[in-house]
């Protein structure tokens, strides 16, 4: 080392001021080295090993133990909430089918009654239909048995005035009938 | 220091500010230990008051906080396994300090801690005896199946074996030369460039206008020595997670 010094111009060796030996090679200094290297070293991985170490792997370890218990909250929360997703489509889907039923209960009860009052009414008007009916059939016999009279009267007056003759009413009816049988 | 007397070696130098003796040893607190506690410090108040806020969403000082954490885990269990998070504490005081002494370091006039061999020597020696008492005392005798690698033709043994022992043996050198050295051979550059600027710049206006050099380069190597900083404690944790899972598993 001394002679790399040397070689170099601008440098001068001071070593000897100093008293000669290169500094870490001048074993006059290694006791106290290695006393107070043992003392500061000693202290330093008391330090470390009883505080330091402890308390920073306690850090680390908090918020290990925090990351992992919050990802399982989590991983609890998304499975209430899938849950909870599958309960409400379920129940919507119960709903949906007992609407269903309900509609087509409703649609059938209306259905229903809406038949048995056209029914009834229907069976209303055809009795109405069957007593007008019953009543035409009254006046057009009575009707039609009043023809041969009224016919009987005309005749008889018709020859009676044409012939100036009466005919017997017997005999009027007889020739009625003769015609209307025809 | 004078303006022509710009010494790379004089911030190594080691002073003592409070002379102690113990028995024939000088163990004196000096500008070494006052780094060593300052690192000390600089790093647990950091790292103390970065998790003080203990909030779920960090701020950015407790981001840094926990990635270091994170990091150093992370390297450690890539390395060693699940086994090897006993040794947490030691792989991250280890890297925690060194890489504050190596940034500490970087600010000017500040002593280096780690450019010293002595005490990156020492942590790796640390580090080795962990590997060694721990896998002696886990795996008895089987910790030297380290040494005898599987499916080795017998003749071949003893040559395998006496070149995994001398590996293992230059594990501790390794570790503590990689450090120091890159730590030394940074800051005596800086130093270096940084000199060249102050004595061209005394040359004159010449001398100044050829400083812009030497200037962009002790700016570039800033950088640099920044990322080696970070990078040599990187790899200082990062081998020291591989020889433990050597202790942990030593099988091959």
């Amino acid at each position: 080392m001394a002679s790399n010094v040397n070689t170099t111009a601008e440098v001068q060796h001071a070593g000897a001021e100093h008293g000669g030996a290169f500094p870490p090679f001048d074993s006059s200094t290694f006791a106290s080295q290695i006393l107070w290297l043992a003392i500061t070293f000693g202290l330093f991985y008391v330090l470390m090993s009883k505080v330091v170490l402890p308390r920073i792997g306690g850090i680390l370890e908090a918020r290990h133990d925090k990351i992992a218990k919050d990802l399982e909250e989590a991983n609890r929360l998304k499975a209430d909430s899938e849950a909870a997703g599958a309960a409400y489509e379920k129940s919507l889907a119960e709903a949906r089918q007992k609407a269903q039923a309900i509609a087509s209960e409703t649609r059938s009860a209306l259905n229903a009654s809406l038949d048995a009052k056209r029914h009834e009414a229907e069976a209303g008007l055809s009795a109405k239909i069957a007593a007008a009916e019953t009543t035409i059939a009254g006046i057009k016999a009575k009707a039609l048995a009043e023809v041969d009279g009224i016919a009987t009267e005309t005749a008889e007056t018709l020859v009676s005035t044409l012939t100036g003759e009466s005919i017997s009413r017997s005999d009027v009816a007889a020739a009625i009938a003769a015609v209307t049988a025809k | 220091m004078a303006a022509d007397k710009v010494d790379p070696i004089h911030q190594f130098h080691i002073t003592k500010l409070v002379p102690i003796n113990l028995g024939h040893y000088d163990v004196s607190f000096t500008n070494s230990s006052l780094f060593m506690a300052a690192t000390v410090i600089v790093a647990t108040l950091f790292l103390v008051m970065a998790s003080s806020g203990r909030s779920m969403v960090p701020n950015r000082w407790q981001l840094v906080a926990e990635m270091s954490y994170s990091f150093v885990a992370n390297t450690l269990r890539d390395a060693a396994g699940k086994a090897g998070m006993q040794f947490f504490p030691l792989v991250f005081s280890l890297f925690m300090f060194v890489l504050v002494a190596n940034l500490l370091g970087m600010i000017p006039y500040f002593f280096t801690i780690t450019s010293h061999i002595i005490v990156t020597f020492c942590l790796a020696m640390l580090v080795i005896s962990t590997v060694v008492i721990y896998g002696i005392w886990k795996h008895g005798f089987h910790f030297f199946g380290l040494f005898v690698p599987s499916g080795v033709p017998a003749a071949l043994v003893p040559l395998v074996t006496m070149i995994e022992v001398i590996s293992f043996l230059s594990r501790p050198i390794s570790l503590s030369v990689r450090l120091f050295a890159n730590m030394l051979a940074g800051h005596i550059t800086l130093k270096v460039f940084a000199g060249f600027v102050v004595t061209l710049s005394a040359a004159g206006v010449a001398g100044m206008a050829g400083s812009v050099l030497p200037l962009a380069m002790a700016v570039a190597l800033t950088a640099l020595e920044f990322l080696v900083a970070f990078l040599q404690a990187y790899v200082f944790t990062v081998l020291t997670c591989m020889y433990l899972n050597d202790a942990i598993h030593p099988g091959h």
